[in-house]
C-alpha cells in the first residue's frame, strides 16, 4: 500500500490530472482561462498540452470530440455546470453517440470536467447539478465523488477509461480534506462505497449531500437508529449490486440528492428499488432532494433547498418509524 | 497550383461516376420505400467533394454531414458496407446503426458524418489538434454546406483554428440552398468564402464543377496547412439538381426549373469528361466504361446488401461503451 496523507477535494483533482499527464502523452488539457495553470507544475507539460481556449464552450467540447476520436485523451475543464448547456450538442449528440452510430468504430475517450456551484448565491444560471440529464443520454459515463480520495481516483479511471465520461465536481466540498494515496490510485467505476454500515435504513447520498448523510448518520445513531451511507460515486454505470443488497438488508430506502426532484438521479434509483427490491420493502422509498425551482439568488432562499443533515434525519425518521 | 497527375485525372472520374451511380440507386431504393429514413443525395455536387478528397493523403481525415454519401465514396470506401448500411444491415459500414446521413468508414479517414448541422466543423478542429501533439502531419477536412455557415459552431471553430493555426480546412459545398432556405435569403455575404476575413485564414471561391479547379485549390490549402501554417476556407459553388432530401415530399416552390436546367448544362461529369477526352487521356469508349464499371459496382453494392443478414437485436447494446460497465439497460 502506498502512503496517503491528507489533500483537500480541489488539490486531489490537480494531483489526479497532473499524474495522469505525466504517465501518458496523450492526454492533454482544454478549457477557459487555464493558460494561469502553465505558471505552476503544469509547466513541464509544454504549451501542446495545454489549450486555453476562448469562450467558446460548443468549439471546444466538439474539438475534444475530435481529438478523442483521433488518439487523443482530453480532459475539458468546463468550469462550470450551467454551461453545459451551451455545448450540449457535442457532449450528447456527439460524444455520447457516436461510437454506437459508427458500429463501434469510433473510441471517444474524453473527460468532461464539471463544476457543481449551487450553494453560493449564484443564482438560477450558475447553479445547476444537471448531472441526471446525462444519465439520461445514452453512451456518456457519469461520476459524481464526494471525498478527495474519490475525486483523485475516479479522475483517473476517467481519463483511462475509453468512453466519455462526465465528471461532476462538487465546488462546496472543493476545501474539505481527506486521506489520499500518494501515486496512482484509481477508482473503479460502477463500485458504490460504503461509507458507513448499518442495519435500520440503506441511506445513499450523492455529491455534498454524502457530507450532510454522514452527519445526520451520527445525530441518528444516538437516536437508536442504525444507518447504512452509501455513495454509488458514479451513476452511469450505477452499482446496482451494491444498492439493491443493502435495501433487501435494511428493507428501507433514503436518497439524498442536491439535483432537482423531477427525473433525478434520487428518482432512478428509487425506482431500481421499486423494481428489484419491492418484495423486501418495508416502508416507502423516500427522497431528499432539491425542489424544483430555478435557484434563488438570495442566501435566505437559497439556502433551505438542498438536502441538508436536518432535512435528510427527518426523512430517515420518518422511514424508520413508519 | 499543384495539377493532378493523368491517371489521378482518370480516377477522379471513376469516383464521380460512382458517387453519382451511388446516389441514383440511392434514390430509387428510397422512393420504393427499401430504403429507410432520408437520403439527401450529392447528385450535382460531385466534382467538389471528389476534387477535395483527391487532393488529400490516405491518412487524412475528414468530418462530414447529413449529405453524407459523398464524402467518404470520394476519400476511397468500399462500396459494399456503404450500401449495406443504407439498407440497416449488418454488414453495414456501421453495422446498421447510422444509416444514410451518418456514414463513417474510419479505415479510409472518415470520422463520420453527422445529422446535427455544423456540427462536425469543430470535430475536424480537434482532429488537427490532435495531429499537431501527436506529431503527425495529417490534416483534417470538414465538408459542410452554405447554410451550416450561419451556424455558431461553425463561427467558433474558424477563429479556434485560426488562433492556433490548425491544419484544417473548411470545405463549404455551396449549394445555394439549406433545404428551402436560398443563401440570400438566409445569409450576410455573397459568398461564404468572405466570411474567412474575419478570422484572417485564405477565403477561396472555386468552380464546384470543375473537379480540377477543386483539386487545386485544396491541395494548395493542404499544402499550407501541412507547413503550419493555418487553416483555409474553400467554398465550391456547385448545385444539387434533386430535392434536399428524396423521398420525403419537401415542396418545389423555393426554386424554378430553369434554375435546375443551367445547372444541369454545368455538369461536372461531363465537364471532366470532356476534360479528359480533350487531353487524350481516354477515347469516348474509355469514358463510357468508366460510368458502366461504377454503376456494375453499385450494382454488386446492392446485391451484397440484400443478401446481408438483418442485424442481431443485440448489436445495438454491444456498441454502446468501449471499456465494459454500463452497456444499455
Ligand atoms: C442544427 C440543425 N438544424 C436544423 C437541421 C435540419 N436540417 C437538416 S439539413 C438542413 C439544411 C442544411 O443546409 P446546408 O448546410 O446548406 O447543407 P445542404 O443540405 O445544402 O447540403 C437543415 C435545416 C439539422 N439537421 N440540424
Ligand atoms: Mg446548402
Amino acid at each position: 500500500m502506498s502512503e496517503t496523507r491528507e489533500l483537500s477535494y480541489a488539490e486531489a483533482i490537480h494531483e489526479a490530472q497532473i499524474l495522469e499527464m505525466g504517465r501518458d502523452a496523450s492526454v492533454i488539457l482544454i478549457g477557459e482561462d487555464i493558460h494561469g495553470l502553465t505558471l505552476g507544475p503544469y509547466a513541464e507539460f509544454g504549451p501542446e498540452r495545454l489549450w486555453s481556449a476562448p469562450i467558446s464552450e460548443s468549439g471546444f467540447t466538439g474539438m475534444a470530440v475530435g481529438a478523442a476520436l483521433t488518439g487523443l485523451r482530453p480532459i475539458v475543464d468546463l468550469l462550470i455546470s450551467s454551461l453545459l448547456y451551451v455545448a450540449m450538442d457535442p457532449l450528447v449528440n456527439q460524444a455520447g453517440k457516436l461510437r454506437a452510430m459508427t458500429g463501434g468504430q469510433a473510441k471517444v475517450p474524453a473527460v468532461f470536467r464539471c463544476g457543481l456551484w449551487h450553494g453560493s448565491s449564484y443564482a438560477a444560471q450558475h447553479s445547476d447539478r444537471p448531472y441526471p440529464l446525462f444519465m439520461n443520454s445514452p453512451g456518456l459515463k457519469v461520476a459524481i465523488p464526494a471525498t478527495p480520495a474519490d475525486a483523485k481516483g475516479l479522475l483517473q479511471t476517467a481519463v483511462r477509461d475509453d468512453d466519455p465520461v462526465m465528471i461532476f465536481e462538487d465546488r462546496n466540498l472543493a476545501h474539505e480534506r481527506g486521506p489520499v494515496c500518494e501515486g496512482d490510485a484509481p477508482v473503479p467505476f460502477g463500485q458504490a462505497r460504503v461509507h458507513r454500515e448499518g442495519s435500520d435504513v440503506t441511506l445513499v447520498a450523492i455529491a455534498s449531500a454524502v457530507r450532510e448523510a454522514l452527519a445526520a448518520a451520527d445525530d441518528l445513531a444516538r437516536e437508536g437508529i442504525s444507518v447504512e451511507v452509501i455513495d454509488p460515486r458514479t451513476l452511469v454505470p450505477l452499482d446496482r449490486e451494491t444498492l439493491l443488497g443493502s435495501v433487501r438488508r435494511t428493507g428501507r430506502l433514503v436518497v439524498a440528492d442536491p439535483a432537482h426532484r423531477t427525473c433525478g438521479a434520487a428518482a432512478e434509483i428509487a425506482a431500481l428499488a421499486a423494481e428489484e427490491a419491492f418484495d423486501a420493502l418495508r416502508a416507502p422509498v423516500a427522497r431528499v432532494t432539491t425542489p424544483d425551482v430555478p435557484i434563488p439568488f438570495s442566501p435566505a432562499l437559497e439556502s433551505k433547498l438542498y438536502p441538508s443533515q436536518q432535512g435528510i434525519a427527518d426523512a430517515v425518521r420518518r422511514v424508520a418509524r413508519y | 497550383m499543384p495539377t493532378p497527375r493523368p491517371e489521378l485525372l482518370i480516377e477522379m472520374q471513376r469516383r464521380m461516376w460512382r458517387v453519382r451511380a451511388f446516389d441514383e440507386r440511392a434514390v430509387e431504393l428510397r422512393h420504393a420505400r427499401e430504403i429507410h429514413g432520408p437520403v439527401h443525395p450529392s447528385i450535382g455536387q460531385e466534382a467538389a467533394c471528389v476534387g477535395a478528397c483527391m487532393a488529400l493523403r490516405e491518412d487524412d481525415t475528414l468530418t462530414g454531414n447529413h449529405r453524407s454519401h459523398g464524402h467518404p465514396i470520394a476519400k476511397g470506401s468500399e462500396l459494399g458496407p456503404l450500401m449495406a448500411e443504407l439498407l440497416g444491415k449488418a454488414t453495414g459500414v456501421c453495422g446498421g446503426m447510422g444509416g444514410s446521413m451518418h456514414l463513417a468508414d474510419f479505415s479510409v479517414g472518415s470520422l463520420g458524418e453527422t445529422g446535427i448541422v455544423g456540427a462536425g466543423i469543430p470535430i475536424a478542429v480537434g482532429a488537427g489538434l490532435s495531429a499537431r501533439v501527436r506529431g503527425t502531419d495529417q490534416i483534417c477536412i470538414a465538408f459542410f454546406g452554405d447554410g451550416a455557415s450561419n451556424h455558431g459552431t461553425f463561427h467558433e471553430s474558424l477563429n479556434l483554428a485560426a488562433i492556433w493555426k490548425l491544419p484544417v480546412l473548411f470545405f463549404c459545398e455551396n449549394n445555394g440552398y439549406a433545404a428551402t432556405t436560398s443563401l440570400a435569403r438566409a445569409t450576410s455575404v455573397e459568398d461564404v468564402a468572405e466570411r474567412a476575413a474575419g478570422y484572417r485564414m485564405p477565403g477561396v471561391v472555386v468552380d464546384g464543377q470543375d473537379a480540377v479547379a477543386v483539386y487545386e485549390v485544396t491541395a494548395e490549402a493542404a499544402a499550407r496547412a501541412r507547413a503550419g501554417e493555418g487553416p483555409s476556407l474553400l467554398e465550391a459553388k456547385t448545385y444539387r439538381y434533386l430535392e434536399h432530401a428524396e423521398g420525403e415530399g419537401i415542396p418545389g416552390f423555393y426554386r424554378d426549373a430553369a434554375e435546375i436546367e443551367r445547372w444541369r448544362q454545368r455538369d461536372p461529369l461531363e465537364i471532366h469528361r470532356q476534360l479528359l477526352l480533350d487531353r487524350n487521356l481516354l477515347d469516348a469508349a474509355g469514358a463510357d466504361r468508366i460510368e458502366r464499371e461504377a454503376r456494375a459496382e453499385v450494382d454488386a453494392a446492392l446485391a451484397f446488401a440484400r443478401e446481408s443478414a438483418e442485424p442481431e437485436p443485440r448489436a445495438a447494446f454491444d456498441v454502446v461503451f468501449a471499456n465494459s460497465g454500463g452497456s444499455g439497460t
